[in-house]
């Protein structure tokens, strides 16, 4: 059926509320509004404000109270409009989430999802357009999802409902629009491996979330070229699909990480530390890496695209990559 | 009943008043010995302890049951005791051992339990409430009558996360007791050095929550009011929030020189010891005998006592089991090590 990423969301949210009546949705607009981005419009008609619950503009206070909630039984969803917003409530997510089942001794298992919107693109600015998700998936205790698909988009929340910890799912403000065809028995999928979007020989793009369009856009004009590139989708950023990304990279030799979040101390970086780790002999070239100017992310259409990874980028910095292998 | 005048004038039934002495003498000397032990470097990290507040853990525990949920803070030593956590368990995890009642993992400031509804043992300040703003939550949404008692400083009401979750409570009329400790002082700061406004009932009247102040040397009196307020909460009266006046005898924690209080304040404080003025009370209304105080403090001395034992029998958890707990029943990839969260966190029982 024809759909979208939003819809595919909206899809996976619905199911979830559907068959588990613990699942309540609760954030910023949701019920009245529709949801900042429209994913859960039509969704309080359904269900009702209990389970899709208005709060006010308290993140730290509806987050924590999301912890609680799956503390007592429940397994909520909570929307944070934006990962700028979620430094609101950074308290919450690190020090109550991501420790609780630790400090307790086991005790006290978390079943959590939050759901958020990230990334540029759309002219918002700096304090609506970073990729902050690289943060997140430092910290030990959190799993960290990035879904890219329509698939995916529908599929990761019913697993990460399942979870007995705190899930973190980010969401490409560039992607909602996103048309496709989604099948009607689309369900839940995993949320521990990386995926192959297109597979290719010569080199591995390794990227998530939001730049996988760009980068399987760079993988066919590298084709054209006769560069025969594979596309890996990390979706779960903690914990890293290791063997996913070792058995691509052993078989290309190469390796471009993409990244919307900055080059320093990033993800990127993570990734590119574990090939040179674990699979240093079988490069042929330094590992490349294609992520955003270390800018605050401006206003200006023309200065925003430059900072932001293009495919136009990681056509050049495979090239780069592919040529330096000799 | 056998009625007679309280410490706050309020009446004592005799029983209730010698358990109510028994819970303050368990916490004074579980938190006496405490310091013993830091000294003795067998406890180490932060340590606060709650000598001088014993009545308000007490007298609002005693009006709570075993359905309900308690969220604390980081001086809740006193709390976990009386919620039903054994004092071995909690000695033993100050000692860091796989004994403790988090295996060592949590340590003086973040004491759980599962079996008691205990939800710590929360060090940040104010980090507890929103949690307890969820727990009820829960309870509400799934039709339970439980209430969830939550306890924090005077300092957290400088904190958003006040302000937050007593909207949000209120707002959605959440089955939760604010439990407000104050003791005067955030950590060195006085509450008319950090707050315009320092009636802080007033604060919970802004967001149309019932609150008012206890006199929190008073075990009676903060019985008394704690029991109004659950059966308020309990019967869908929405949040409730008491101010429970108090004051601590020690220091904020083992580092603190004390540079910001004068020791005659102390002293005039100490001259309302919440254990000491149940005490006479009781010992003037004729509903506590020599012998029967000499006992009172003798069990609590034997149950401290064999909690020591207890601790020092314990033993440190293997390091290979390090990476357990930060994930439960899938090992991650991730360096997060085999097993981890797989296994049943192991609940020592026996524990005195």
């Amino acid at each position: 059926m024809k759909s979208s990423y939003r819809e595919a969301l909206r899809a996976g949210i619905r199911d979830a509320m559907i068959r588990d009546e613990r699942v309540f949705l609760m954030g910023e607009d949701v019920g009245a509004y529709g949801g900042s981005f429209a994913v859960s419009l039509g969704l309080l008609e359904e269900f009702g404000p209990d389970r899709i619950r208005d709060t006010p503009l308290s993140e730290s206070g509806f987050v924590g109270a999301g912890i609680g909630a799956a503390l007592g039984g429940m397994r909520p969803i909570v929307e944070i409009m934006t990962v700028n917003f979620s430094l609101l409530a950074l308290d919450q997510i690190v020090n109550n989430a991501a420790t609780l089942l630790h400090m307790s001794g086991g005790q006290f298992h978390v079943p959590l999802v939050i759901r958020m919107t990230t990334g540029a693109g759309r002219q918002l600015g700096a304090q609506h357009s970073h990729s902050l998700e690289g943060w997140y998936a430092h910290i030990p205790g959190l799993r960290i999802l990035a879904p890219a698909t329509l698939e995916d988009a529908r599929g990761m929340l019913w697993t990460a409902l399942q979870d007995p910890d705190p899930v973190l799912i980010f969401e490409h403000g560039s992607l909602y629009n996103v048309p496709g065809e989604l099948a009607d028995d689309a369900g839940p999928v995993d949320i521990d491996t990386a995926a192959i979007r297109r597979p290719g020989n010569d080199i591995s793009l390794i990227t998530y979330g939001g730049t996988l369009p760009a980068v399987l856009d760079a993988a066919e004009q590298l084709a054209a070229d006769g560069i025969d590139a594979e596309v890996l989708d990390l979706r779960t950023l903690r914990p890293l699909d290791d063997a996913a990304i070792m058995a691509s990279v052993t078989r290309t030799h190469r390796a471009v990480v993409v990244d919307e979040g900055w080059r320093s101390g990033s993800l990127s970086a993570e990734v590119s530390a574990r090939i040179t780790e674990q699979v240093f002999f079988d490069l042929d070239a330094p590992v490349g890496r294609v992520c955003s100017a270390e800018v605050p992310i401006p206003y200006a259409k023309h200065l925003e695209l430059a900072a932001l990874p293009s495919a136009a980028r990681v056509v050049a910095a495979a090239k780069e990559t592919v040529d330096a292998g000799g | 009943m056998t009625g007679t005048p309280g410490p706050g004038g309020g009446a004592v039934d005799a029983a209730q008043g010698r358990h109510l002495l028994l819970q303050m003498l368990r916490v004074r000397q579980l938190e006496e010995k405490c310091v013993e032990l830091y000294s003795a470097a067998k406890i180490r990290g932060f340590l606060h302890v709650y000598i001088g507040e014993e009545a308000v853990a007490a007298g609002v525990l005693a009006s709570l049951g075993p359905e309900d949920a308690v969220v604390a803070t980081y001086r809740e030593h006193g709390h976990a005791l009386l919620r039903g956590v054994s004092a071995g368990a909690i000695l033993a995890e100050m000692y860091g051992y796989v004994e403790g009642c988090c295996r060592g993992r949590g340590g003086s400031m973040h004491l759980f339990d599962a079996a008691t509804r205990f939800f710590g043992g929360n060090a940040i300040v104010a980090g507890g409430l929103p949690l307890a703003v969820g727990l009820a939550l829960a309870d509400k949404m799934a039709g339970r009558s439980n209430v969830t008692a939550c306890f924090f400083g005077e300092g957290a009401v400088a904190e958003g996360e006040f302000h937050e979750s007593l909207n949000l409570a209120a707002l959605w009329q959440l089955p939760v007791l604010f439990c407000c400790e104050n003791n005067l002082y955030a950590m060195g700061t006085a509450l008319a050095r950090s707050e315009s406004q320092t009636d802080i009932a007033l604060k919970a009247a802004a967001y149309e929550i019932p609150a008012w102040a206890v006199d929190g040397m008073d075990v009676l009196a903060v019985q008394e009011g704690a029991r109004r307020a659950v059966d308020a909460v309990r019967s869908g009266g929405g949040p409730h929030f008491l101010e429970l006046r108090t004051y601590r005898f020690r220091a904020h924690s083992m580092f603190d020189p004390e540079r910001y209080r004068a020791k005659d304040e102390v002293a005039r404080w100490m001259e309302r010891d919440p254990i000491t003025l149940l005490r006479t009370a009781l010992e003037s209304a004729g509903q506590l005998s020599a012998a029967e105080w000499e006992q009172l403090q003798a069990d609590a001395q034997a149950e401290i006592a064999a909690a020591v034992d207890f601790a020092e029998a314990g033993t440190p958890e293997p390091v290979e089991e390090l990476t357990r707990f930060v994930y439960s029943e899938r090992d991650t990839g991730d360096g997060a090590g085999p097993g981890t969260g797989t296994q049943p966190a192991g609940k020592e029982t026996g524990a005195p």
